[in-house]
């Protein structure tokens, strides 16, 4: 045989084999980031400027990164998982996808943020909360002329009939935790009567949990069920969004933080996690336009940010509605008695 | 051949895997090869040691039956014996080296042997092995030489070395980078959440009324996820393929003037990342868009939300992949010729009956393959069923959100993804049945072969009245969207602004030369460098893998077809997942490179390249081949000064599509990006996440402009075919 083929997949193979060299460097955390890009970016810079360690981020939603971990979890690339919902963060907690560390910095937290690390036994944190609440396009229920709802009650008036979007609690944490909300607050049975009842002023359950708030903002719903802060980022933007907190009481999210079982740079990942529960590090969430409550007591919180103090919270109980089993139950209920009723 | 040149032949490839043994690292290394201190280390080192060292005083005993063979193979390849009796022992210490080798990178892996059974028959292992490098690939490779060259002495595949060599490499590369990582997940269908396998879980998973319901029919209620997929796939095959016959009709059979600006509005729905279009719909189309508040305000009728569900997501699909049935048909229909026409006309068949009884049949592998190519796009199809699907399921998003929503359920993704590679599958051999093993050959050695036939009037009219509307759709689409990158807020506050532009792609002028400020730059540059590796490698594969699929005799031919599909058919997804799975542990060990990702691109991509390529080179008369053959050309001649100037209409068509998709997939290579290799998709994806829709649009922008350009010059670079036909009047003005 001839040489020219040959050399050209010594070539080759040799070329493919130089791109294959993953980045390995002394000093350095490798970070998945389940917050939006910007807040990311910053937590990078700022934490290698502050300490000297590089950071690698990866910017991933909080399903992926789960999915992600999961897939790796023989060789895990990862050593911090950054931000995102906390019904995974405890998922993988739960199937030991990640690993126990007690920060110093818990004695500075709200009750909540030290709540999950204690229903975690160690395996993750809070570093911020966010209410749940509906999106209002100002706009169109102005034109329909329909006061803005302000409890879970006003979301069953005809007037609203096909205004309202959620998502689809089998895809999205944000309906889950939606769900598991209004089982709490109304109790169970009550609850799933209220959804049924919802169904006709419900056009769709999106896949995704951020697609109401949008679908609000660009007027092709007049309300959404999403988080609150949410709201915020969209009103910035230009669009007519208003938010409400219900009446009768409402549930929140724990944005979380874990150290990945396996880790390699587990020094440098344990150094992360203190510095990302200080003011400093939890007052970049509000610099790249996010406005969740930070977990530190003595982070500065921006005047548009949504409050907590002023809503009505519920004592959101997520070491029982974080569990795989009664999220698979509740989720399966509300699919046999709503989500597959026709519509009308 | 020579008795000697026969030897020397022979001995190629046990001599490059020998010498991969002894100069290059076994193991893959942490900083890669590019800056050579390994080459200190290749004797005593554990992590950057040659495969003979490791092997003989580092402990790696299990690396040495694999150099034996390849020993093996150099011995035989020089000592004189007959032919084939060489082929024969060749073949089997070629295959008796992959064995060694595929066991013992299987079986040891970063800890010591990789499964119980392993443990309990040899006992604990004090040893472990890291992935595969540059010498471990280039003696697998060799592996693989030896057996295909074994057996074409022994006079399989035409007794012809190239040949053997193709089909083995291709058949190689698709199992390891297709095949695998897909058996790998599909796996996981059968086992529950443990990894226990219950076979009884499969069933369970597919019985589930979601998937199977016809409450749609009864009245009342959503139809199964399964049906709402293949109704939605069938629409959009048969829809994309009249489309894109009647686009392919106008640019070569009439005198349409604009048919330059056509072709360029039928290009740009394939090189748009995939949410433009779904968002230009929703802002056209949607409750508050421009379609729904000039209806509102002319006739009061009130807004509706008809775009989301299934029509939103068909239209939508039908912009998208149009393009792609275009591509596949324009070759076929150009190379209809025109001989067998004239004929027909000379038999008084007037130009309708010609049409339809003989342009129409012959087109019919193209047609064929336009569907296949529709279908399967459609239900492997995820950015729009995401964007504009509402409560309308189809099988990809399920998947998706099996695998990353609340469920994280990867057994159920599994058998949904099995599901839809069944209706793959089903279009495929459907497909097959259609076209038969009639011939279509038009394209021969024989010289001047007429005018093409002008299209007959109300053909012409219909392909018109088709295609006309939906290119002015496709601009206003596309005015549209591009708007959204030159003002404030996309769909809020018009004013006209650059802001967006500056923040992506500024330049500064620094101390030392130019500082490439912009936030969009690092992924840009990373996307096309990726993007420029893998286009020509994939239509490289493409098209040797249609040249052996069409114009070779072996033995597991239908299969192979199937398994160049397979990437195509799963969606983006699993793929991603699949990739994750299979490559993130030792023997291959690609996560988190350049590599996995341009991998990635090129078996994802392949398909097209392959099935444009078939119906291409079924057209191609055998007869040149054989005149080829005739005056002495080996197949590497016969390919390349025959073969492959004949269809360069094809090799356009993939290295364009193995680019464009490069650049705009997005669900495939969420998984593989890292911070280091990020691509724009990904990057857009994000914005658009984050509701920064000016920055994602301006974005998309430039990425169609750059890809306009990559298009043009792969035109100019690869050129037109010429089929010694004279240019008529109709065939004036040819893109």
């Amino acid at each position: 045989m001839k040489i020219a083929p040959l050399a050209a997949i010594v070539a080759a193979s040799t070329a493919l084999a130089s791109l294959a060299s993953p980045a390995h460097a002394q000093g350095t955390v490798n970070v998945y980031c389940s917050v939006q890009v910007e807040w990311c970016t910053a937590i990078a810079t700022e934490f290698q400027k502050a300490t000297g360690v590089r950071v690698a981020i990866t910017q991933k939603g909080s399903g992926e990164t789960i999915a992600q971990m999961k897939a790796e979890a023989q060789n895990p690339k990862g050593d911090v998982w950054f931000g995102g919902t906390g019904d995974p963060h405890l998922q993988a907690a739960e199937e030991n996808l990640t690993e126990p560390y007690k920060s110093p910095k818990l004695a500075e937290l709200h009750p909540w943020a030290v709540k999950q690390s204690n229903d975690s036994s160690g395996k993750t944190v809070g570093i911020y909360a966010g209410a749940l609440g509906f999106g209002l396009n100002t706009e169109l229920l102005a034109k329909k002329n329909v006061p803005l709802p302000a409890c879970w009650a006003d979301l069953l008036k005809p007037n609203l009939k096909g205004e309202i979007q959620m998502a689809n609690p089998n895809s999205s944490g944000t309906a889950y935790v939606a769900i598991a909300t209004l089982v709490q607050v109304m109790g169970e049975n009550q609850a799933f009567d209220f959804l049924k009842k919802m169904h006709v002023n419900v056009n769709a359950y999106t896949r995704s949990g951020t697609a109401p708030m949008k679908a609000v903002a660009r007027g092709e719903t007049a309300v959404s069920i999403s988080f609150v802060h949410d709201g915020v980022t969209e009103a910035l933007a230009g669009f007519p969004v208003k938010t409400a907190t219900p009446c009768e009481g409402t549930g929140y999210e724990i944005g979380s933080m874990s150290i990945i079982k396996g880790a390699r740079n587990l020094a440098n990942a344990r150094k992360f996690y203190d510095w990302a529960l200080t003011p400093a590090a939890q007052q970049l969430g509000a610099q790249a336009k996010q406005f969740q409550v930070p977990s530190n007591k003595a982070t500065p919180v921006p005047d548009n940010a949504p409050k907590l103090t002023s809503m009505k919270l519920i004592d959101y109980d997520f070491a029982k509605y974080g569990k795989s089993a009664e999220r698979r139950r509740l989720i399966a209920r509300w699919d046999a008695e709503v989500g597959g009723l026709p519509k009308q | 051949m020579t008795r000697a040149g026969e030897r020397g032949a022979a001995l190629a490839w046990p001599a490059l895997g020998l010498a991969a043994c002894v100069l290059l690292p076994w193991y893959a290394l942490q900083d890669g090869l590019g800056s050579l201190g390994w080459a200190r280390e290749l004797w005593n080192s554990e992590e950057s040691g040659a495969a003979f060292a490791l092997g003989l005083s580092l402990g790696r005993w299990w690396l040495l039956p694999t150099i034996a063979c390849l020993f093996a193979a150099a011995i035989t390849a020089l000592l004189p014996l007959p032919r084939a009796r060489r082929g024969t022992l060749l073949a089997l210490c070629g295959a008796a080296g992959i064995a060694c080798f595929v066991a013992q990178a299987l079986g040891i892996g970063l800890r010591g042997w990789t499964a119980d059974w392993l443990t309990g028959l040899f006992g604990e292992l004090d040893g472990r092995q890291f992935g595969i490098g540059a010498g471990g690939a280039v003696a697998g490779i060799a592996c693989v030489g030896i057996v295909a060259s074994g057996l074409a002495l022994r006079g399989a595949f035409g007794g012809d070395a190239f040949v053997a060599g193709a089909v083995a490499a291709v058949i190689a590369s698709i199992v390891l980078f297709t095949a695998w990582p897909i058996l790998r997940i599909l796996v996981q269908a059968f086992q529950n959440g443990d990894g226990a396998f219950v076979p009884s879980l499969l069933l369970e998973r597919l019985s589930a009324p979601k998937i199977w319901t016809l409450r749609c029919l009864l009245g009342g209620g959503r139809c199964g996820v399964a049906w709402n997929t293949l109704f939605l796939a069938v629409c959009c095959g048969v829809g994309t393929t009249a489309l894109g016959l009647a686009f392919a009709l106008i640019a070569t059979r009439t005198g349409f003037r604009y048919k330059r600006t056509l072709r360029v509005l039928t290009v740009l729905p394939i090189i748009t990342p995939p949410f433009v279009i779904g968002l230009a719909l929703i802002l056209v189309f949607g409750r508050s868009g421009l379609v729904n508040q000039f209806l509102e305000w002319a006739f009061a009728v009130p807004p509706t939300r008809w775009i989301y569900g299934f029509q939103g997501v068909f239209l939508a699909q039908l912009f998208a992949f149009t393009p792609v049935a275009f591509l596949v048909l324009i070759g076929v229909v150009e190379g209809v010729s025109p001989t067998l026409e004239e004929a027909s006309q000379t038999l008084r068949a007037d130009r309708w009956a010609t049409f339809t009884t003989v342009s129409l049949p012959l087109m019919k592998p193209g047609l064929a393959n336009a569907f296949l190519v529709g279908f399967i796009e459609s239900i492997a199809d995820f950015g729009n069923p995401i964007v504009l699907g509402g409560d309308y399921r189809v099988l990809s998003t399920e998947i998706y959100f099996a695998v990353v929503g609340a469920q994280l359920d990867y057994g159920r993704a599994a058998a949904l993804g099995l599901l839809l590679l069944a209706f793959a599958l089903g279009a495929f051999f459907l497909q097959r049945r259609i076209v038969g093993t009639g011939s279509y050959a038009t394209i021969s050695g024989k010289g001047d072969a007429g005018l093409p036939t002008p299209l007959p009037a109300a053909a012409r009219r219909v392909a018109m009245a088709v295609a006309l509307p939906w290119a002015a759709i496709t601009a206003l689409l596309y005015g549209f969207a591009f708007l959204g990158g030159v003002v404030k807020v996309w769909g809020r506050d018009y004013t006209l602004t650059l802001e967006h532009y500056v923040k992506a792609f500024a330049v500064e002028h620094g101390a030392n030369g130019l500082i490439w400020s912009g936030a969009a730059w690092h992924s840009f540059w990373t996307t096309v460098k990726l993007a420029a590796v893998a286009a020509p490698l994939t239509a490289l594969l493409g098209l040797l893998a249609a040249w052996l699929l069409v114009r070779q005799r072996f033995a597991g031919r239908a299969a192979l077809e199937f398994a160049t599909m397979l990437s195509f058919a799963v969606p983006g997804t699993v793929i991603g997942v699949a990739y994750v799975f299979a490559f993130n542990v030792p023997p291959l060990e690609i996560t988190g490179s350049a590599l996995i990702i341009v991998l990635c691109f090129i078996f994802r991509n392949m398909p097209v390249g392959v099935r444009a390529g078939m119906a291409a080179m079924s057209q191609i008369d055998r007869s040149l081949d054989e005149a080829s053959a005739t005056l002495r050309g080996r197949a590497p001649q016969t390919l390349a000064f025959v073969v492959l100037p004949l269809l360069r209409p094809a090799i356009v068509g993939s290295l364009i599509y193995g680019f464009v998709r490069a650049v705009t997939t997005v669900s495939a290579v969420v998984f593989l990006v890292t911070a280091e290799y990020e691509l724009a998709t990904t990057y857009i994806i994000l914005r658009v996440i984050n509701g920064d829709y000016g920055l994602a649009v301006a974005y998309s922008c430039a990425l169609i402009a750059l890809m306009l350009v990559a298009i043009l010059a792969i035109q100019l670079a690869v050129g037109d075919r010429r089929l010694g036909r004279r240019a008529g009047p109709t065939q004036g003005a040819r893109a």
